[in-house]
C-alpha cells in the first residue's frame, strides 16, 4: 500500500510547482522566464487561428466585391426572408424558453420533490443528443409520413418543410439554455428569504415576482441571451425539418448553404458576417451581464458577509 | 395572544425531531428553546409559525385551532438566524414589504407605509440607515433590520431563530440587552431558539430545555438553573464536574475514595442504592489544605488559570477523573497552591442522580 501513496504524493507535488509559477500574480517582481512567453505565444498563436484569422476572412470575403455588392448581397429578397425568418423564430422561441426556463429553474432550484434527479436529466436531453436527431424527432412525428403528421395534414396543419417545424426545432435545441443558467442560481440563493416573504404574508406569485425573480434576474438574463445566439445560429435540427424552401423556409445559416453550394461566396460570407455580427454582439452581452450574475447569489453573499464583519 | 401546542410529532425520514411535545406561552412572555443542535428546538419554532406542518399533534392559538392556517395568515412575525433579508432591496423597502403585499382593501397608504417605516427603525435605532442595501450592513444591524420587518406586519406573536447566532460576542450581549428593553416596551407574545444557556438565562421570562425531540424540563431560569429536574438538565446549564460512581448506604465511591453525602443530597438519594453520576458545580467546590474526613477528596493541581473574574483550578481526582474548581482571587491568594501540590477537595454542594435501571 504504501509505494501508490508515495508515486502520488510525488505526482502531486511536481505540478503544485509548476502551478505556483504560473499562478503569480502579474504585477510580482520576478522576472518573465522563457516558459511564460511560450504559454502566452501558445494561447495568442490558438486564438489567432481559430478566432481571429477566419473572422478577418469572413469579413473580407465578404467586402471583396466591395459595399454595394455586400449591400445587394444581404438585401435581395432571399437574404430579407432568410434574416426576417430567422429572427422571427427567436422572437417566438425565446419567450416560450424563457418562461419553461423559468418554471424548470424555481422547481429544481427551490424545491424538494421525486424525480427531481431524472428532471434535471431531462432537460440537458436536447444538449445531449445530436440537433440532426433532434431535427428527425420532429420528422417522425410531424411529417407526411409521421405519427400525427398525416392526420395533421389531412386538417392542413403543416408543421414539416414549414415555418412552424423550423420553430419547433429551435425550441427543442435552445430548450436548456435558460434553465441550467437558472437551476445553480436559485438553488444558491435558497428559499429564506422566500419563506420570509411569505411569512409577512406574501402570496406565491407576490414571492415570485417581488423576491425571487429580482434575485436571478442576471441570470435570466444571461440564459436568454446564449438561447438567443444559439436560436439564431442553429444549422443541423433546423436544416432537417425545414426543406430548406428559399424565400419561404430558410434561415439564415441555411441561406448561407445555399450560397455557398451555388459557389456564391462573396454573398455566402456577405451573409455569414451578420450571424458574425450577431455573434460578436452576444459575447459583448454576455460579458456585461456575466459580471452581474455572480450578483445576488450565495457565494457574494457570504463574501458581503466577510466584508461587514 | 396565547400559543399553545399539543402533542407535536415530527419525522424527517428516519430522524425524529419532535417526539409528542406539548407547550403553552402565555401572552406577552419570553420564552426560550433551550437545546443542542438537532434537539428539535427550531422545528418546534417552524411549527408555530407555520413554516412546517407536524405529523401529528396541534397548534393553537389565542385557545382557537390554528394548525389548518398557513404561515401567511398566521400573523406570525418570523426572524430568520441568517436574517434572510432581500437582497435587492433597500433597508426601507424591506421593512415595508409586509405593508405593500396587502391586499389593496387592507393596504395602507404610501404616506401611511413611508410613516410606520420609520418609526419601526426609530425603534430599532438604524433611522440614518434607509436607503442602504443589506450588503452594507454590520450582521447586528441586518438582525435588527430583520427585527423591525417582522414587527411591520403588527404580529400577534414574534418568533426568533437563533437571533443572536451569527453574531460575535460584543455585539450579541449588547443586542441580548436591547432585545429585552424592546420585549418589555411591545409586550409581544414571544419565543426564540437558542442553543446559548447564557442568553436563555438571561432573556427568558421561561426556559424550556429540549432534547432529542422531547421537552426535560419548563421553567423560570432560576428554577431550571437552580432546581435542575435530570442530569441532562444540570449537565446542560451551566459547567459541571461528572464523576460516575456506586451509592451505598448515603454514601458514594468513587475508585478507592468514600464520600459522605450531605443532607439534601441523602434525601435525594432516598437510602437507594446503584451505579450513580454525581454532578458538581465548578463554583461549588472548595480547596482545603487539611482532610475534611469524608466530606473531602484528594487531588492533585494540575493547571491554574487565574486571568479573569475566577481562578479555575483544574485538578486530578484520586481515582483519575479530571476535577475543574473555581475560587475568587482572594481564597486562591491564601492557598498559594501551585500545580503538582495534593489537596483536598471539598463540595459545598453537589447532585447525585441515580441511574435508571
Amino acid at each position: 500500500m504504501s509505494a501508490p501513496d508515495r508515486s502520488l504524493v510525488g505526482a502531486a507535488a511536481r505540478p503544485r510547482g509548476w502551478i505556483e509559477r504560473f499562478c503569480r500574480p502579474v504585477s510580482g517582481n520576478r522576472r518573465t522566464s522563457f516558459g511564460d512567453i511560450a504559454i502566452v505565444a501558445i494561447s495568442a498563436l490558438f486564438l489567432g487561428i481559430f478566432l481571429v484569422i477566419p473572422l478577418a476572412t469572413i469579413f473580407s470575403l465578404a467586402l471583396k466585391n466591395g459595399i454595394h455588392a455586400y449591400f445587394r448581397a444581404v438585401t435581395e429578397p432571399y437574404a430579407r426572408s432568410a434574416i426576417w425568418l430567422t429572427f422571427v423564430t427567436a422572437a417566438v422561441v425565446l419567450p416560450i424558453n424563457l418562461g419553461f426556463g423559468l418554471a424548470a429553474g424555481w422547481a429544481i432550484g427551490k424545491f424538494e420533490f421525486r424525480g427531481k434527479e431524472f428532471l434535471t436529466t431531462l432537460i440537458d436531453l436536447p444538449f445531449a443528443v445530436s440537433p440532426v436527431i433532434g431535427g428527425m424527432l420532429f420528422v417522425l412525428l410531424f411529417g407526411a409520413q409521421g405519427i400525427v403528421g398525416p392526420w395533421l395534414i389531412a386538417h392542413g396543419v403543416k408543421i414539416i418543410f414549414a415555418k412552424p417545424g423550423i420553430i419547433l426545432a429551435t425550441m427543442f435545441v435552445t430548450s436548456p439554455f435558460v434553465a441550467r443558467e437558472l437551476i445553480p442560481v436559485m438553488q444558491a440563493s435558497g428559499s429564506e428569504e422566500e419563506q420570509a416573504a411569505i411569512s409577512l404574508g406574501a402570496g406565491g406569485w407576490q414571492t415570485f415576482f417581488r423576491v425571487t425573480l429580482p434575485n436571478v434576474k442576471w441570470g435570466v438574463l444571461y440564459g436568454v441571451i446564449l438561447c438567443n445566439a444559439r436560436a439564431i445560429g442553429e444549422f443541423g435540427a433546423v436544416s432537417v425539418v425545414s426543406g430548406n424552401i428559399s424565400g419561404l423556409t430558410s434561415t439564415m445559416p441555411l441561406y448561407i448553404e445555399v450560397l455557398y453550394d451555388d459557389y456564391n461566396f462573396s454573398a455566402a460570407f456577405a451573409v455569414s458576417s451578420l450571424l458574425s455580427l450577431v455573434a460578436v454582439l452576444t459575447l459583448v452581452a454576455k460579458r456585461i451581464v456575466g459580471r452581474h450574475v455572480g450578483v445576488g447569489t450565495a457565494a457574494s453573499a457570504s463574501a458581503d458577509e466577510e466584508l461587514a464583519a | 395572544m396565547s400559543v399553545e401546542v399539543r402533542n407535536l410529532v415530527k419525522k424527517f425520514g428516519d430522524f425524529t425531531a419532535l417526539s409528542g411535545v406539548s407547550l403553552r406561552v402565555e401572552t406577552g412572555e419570553l420564552v426560550a428553546l433551550l437545546g443542542l443542535s438537532g434537539s428539535g428546538k427550531t422545528t418546534l419554532l417552524r411549527i408555530i409559525a407555520g413554516l412546517e406542518t407536524a405529523d401529528s399533534g396541534a397548534v393553537h392559538f389565542y385557545g382557537a385551532d390554528a394548525t389548518a392556517i398557513s404561515v401567511r395568515e398566521r400573523k406570525v412575525g418570523f426572524v430568520f438566524q441568517h436574517y434572510a433579508l432581500f437582497r435587492h432591496m433597500t433597508v426601507f423597502e424591506n421593512i415595508a414589504f409586509g405593508l405593500r403585499v396587502r391586499p389593496r382593501a387592507h393596504r395602507p397608504s404610501q404616506a401611511e407605509i413611508a410613516q410606520r417605516v420609520h418609526e419601526l427603525l426609530k425603534l430599532v435605532q438604524l433611522d440614518f440607515l434607509a436607503s442602504r442595501y443589506p450588503s452594507q450592513l454590520s450582521g447586528g444591524q441586518r438582525q435588527r433590520v430583520a427585527l423591525a420587518r417582522a414587527l411591520a406586519v403588527e404580529p400577534k406573536v414574534l418568533l426568533l431563530d437563533e437571533p443572536f447566532g451569527a453574531l460575535d460576542a460584543k455585539v450579541r450581549q449588547e443586542l441580548r440587552r436591547w432585545l429585552k428593553r424592546l420585549h418589555q416596551e411591545l409586550r409581544i407574545t414571544s419565543v426564540f431558539v437558542t442553543h446559548d444557556q447564557d442568553e436563555a438565562l438571561e432573556l427568558a421570562d421561561r426556559v424550556v430545555v429540549m432534547n432529542a425531540g422531547k421537552i426535560e424540563q419548563i421553567g423560570t431560569p432560576e428554577e431550571v438553573y437552580h432546581h435542575p429536574v435530570n442530569a441532562f438538565v444540570y449537565n446542560f446549564l451551566g459547567n459541571v464536574n461528572l464523576f460516575h460512581g456506586r451509592i451505598e448506604n448515603g454514601k458514594v465511591h468513587l475508585g478507592d475514595t468514600i464520600l459522605e453525602l450531605g443532607s439534601a443530597e441523602r434525601q435525594s438519594v432516598n437510602g437507594a442504592s446503584g451505579n450513580a453520576a454525581l454532578y458538581m458545580r465548578p463554583h461549588l467546590l472548595e480547596i482545603d489544605r487539611t482532610s475534611r474526613g469524608g466530606k473531602s477528596f484528594r487531588a492533585t493541581v494540575r493547571a491554574i488559570n487565574a486571568a479573569g473574574p475566577q481562578v479555575k483550578v483544574e485538578l486530578e481526582a484520586d481515582w483519575g477523573d479530571p476535577v475543574q474548581v473555581e475560587l475568587d482571587h482572594e481564597r486562591y491568594r491564601d492557598l498559594a497552591i501551585e500545580p503538582g501540590e495534593s489537596v483536598f477537595v471539598c463540595p459545598r454542594q453537589s447532585r447525585v442522580f441515580i441511574y435508571q435501571i
